[in-house]
């Protein structure tokens, strides 16, 4: 449980770090956080040649809120989200979710960045990026590339970044403050990875018809997503707990969920229609909780 | 690579390879052998220390990652024979048998008292749910840590 042998730098500008991943030609990885990346290293399922550290580098980590939306730096953590005075206001959805991050340790060192980059579609700020249409910033040897979430993940712990681009921050768009969302999700311990998750949110007008349906799920599919069927079913309508519950089941029962050691696919599935109908009873009925 | 980092008080340097975890440099190259390693991919907590004062796991953590920074083990948390009022609170409580995950209980207790020395049961149980123990039941160490809170009401007490 070693990990092999690498050389290690940590620059301490942008323009230094990427012409090292430049002449790494691929033979690099980036650490950020290390929370993903280091089990992987210590179990020899990565051997890179390099390891380009970003902790040296000023200006990853910042939380900016503004009327257009949120931007989160690639080297916030967890904990900066959890501890950040304002932006539970302007980001709810995102700041519940990210409380079921991983435990206490790995919430001191887990970078958002990190999390994205390493593109697990059991964790949850994949899952976000998705679910609350948020646009990627990378920068190359040629520039700014702007990346929608949704297409930034490919697959399995896959992602359209370049080996010589770097992660920069990720923008979510303006949060109104009377958009109705839910967060729910399910783990054998808190902290753990989630067996199934669903994040939702949607907007009432004056009367209670939902427009701008989304449903993001956690721990499904070979990549973070959103359940788009569902979500045309709800739209325009006047939401009702029965309903919800209908459309799910429906519109999941096609979809292939893993099957392991576990949890079996059907009890996947069956959990995430109760991990999608908690979300919306949430939405509903915000001060229940 | 020559890394320089203040370790329960005192400079360390040493040249390691890049590859050093944090855990396994301060029990192979420091001898400081109270943090223990399990796992070595982040489940269990045993290696838990803390850096610039925040709880790590230091096998998810490279030995030069911590250059230029402020290391404290559960070595640094007594002085020499003296039990700080937390480890006295797990030994008064039972709060281990085989006490092999109990480094990493104690310095993640610690972490967490000085932050949060108000803290509630819920979030005592929640933050030491990052820590595995296979002996007790995790009730008296529960119960240890709430002993020990006002230790920390009371300021600058370790």
């Amino acid at each position: 449980m070693k990990s092999t042998d690498f050389d290690y730098i940590s620059p301490h500008t942008l323009q230094e770090a990427l012409q090292i991943l430049e002449q790494a030609n691929g033979e690099v990885k980036i650490i950020s956080g290390g929370q993903s990346l280091m089990p992987i290293l210590n179990y020899r399922l990565a051997s890179p040649r390099l390891l380009l550290d970003l902790q040296g580098i000023p200006g990853l980590n910042h939380v900016n809120i503004s009327p257009s939306g949120t931007t989160l730096g690639a080297r916030v953590r967890w904990v900066d989200i959890e501890e950040h005075p304002t932006l539970r206001a302007s980001q709810p959805l995102l700041c519940a979710a990210i409380d079921h991050v991983a435990h206490y340790q790995i919430r001191n060192r887990g970078t958002v960045g990190g999390s994205l980059s390493h593109a697990d579609p059991a964790a949850e700020m994949p899952g976000l990026a998705v679910a609350l249409e948020g646009v990627i910033n990378l920068v190359g040897p040629i520039g700014n590339r702007r990346v929608n979430a949704v297409d930034f993940f490919l697959g399995q712990l896959s992602t359209c970044m370049a080996s010589n681009e770097i992660l920069i921050d990720i923008e979510l768009p303006f949060w109104p403050r009377e958009r109705a969302w839910g967060f729910s999700e399910f783990s054998r311990r808190k902290g753990d990875f989630a067996l199934a998750g669903a994040a939702v949110w949607f907007d009432l007008d004056k009367n209670a018809t939902a427009s701008n349906v989304h449903i993001g799920l956690i721990g499904t599919g070979e990549k973070p997503m959103r359940l788009i069927s569902a979500e045309a079913k709800l739209n325009g309508q006047k939401l009702a707990e029965y309903m919800i519950q209908d459309v799910a089941k429906e519109c999941l029962r096609a979809m292939r969920f893993q099957s392991d050691i576990h949890a079996s696919e059907e009890y996947r599935r069956a959990l995430m229609v109760e991990m999608i109908s908690n979300a919306f009873a949430q939405a509903l009925h915000p001060l229940k909780d | 690579m020559q890394v320089k980092m203040n370790v329960n008080g005192k400079t360390f340097e040493a040249d390691v390879a890049a590859r050093l975890n944090l855990a396994d440099c301060i029990r192979h190259e420091m001898d400081l052998t109270g943090t223990h390693v399990a796992c070595e991919h982040g489940v269990c907590g045993a290696c838990t220390v803390l850096v610039n004062g925040e709880a790590v796991r230091s096998c998810l953590m490279l030995a030069v990652q911590a250059h230029d920074q402020e290391v404290l083990t559960v070595e640094g948390l007594s002085n020499d024979d003296e039990l700080s009022a937390l480890q006295a609170s797990f030994r008064k409580h039972n709060a281990l048998q085989c006490g092999f995950c109990t480094p990493g209980f104690i310095t993640t207790a610690h972490a967490l008292l000085s932050k949060e020395p108000h803290c509630d049961e819920d979030r005592i149980r929640e933050v030491l749910s990052g820590n595995l123990c296979r002996c007790t039941g995790y009730v008296p160490i529960v119960q240890a840590v709430l002993d020990a809170r006002v230790a920390y009401q009371k300021a600058g007490v370790l």
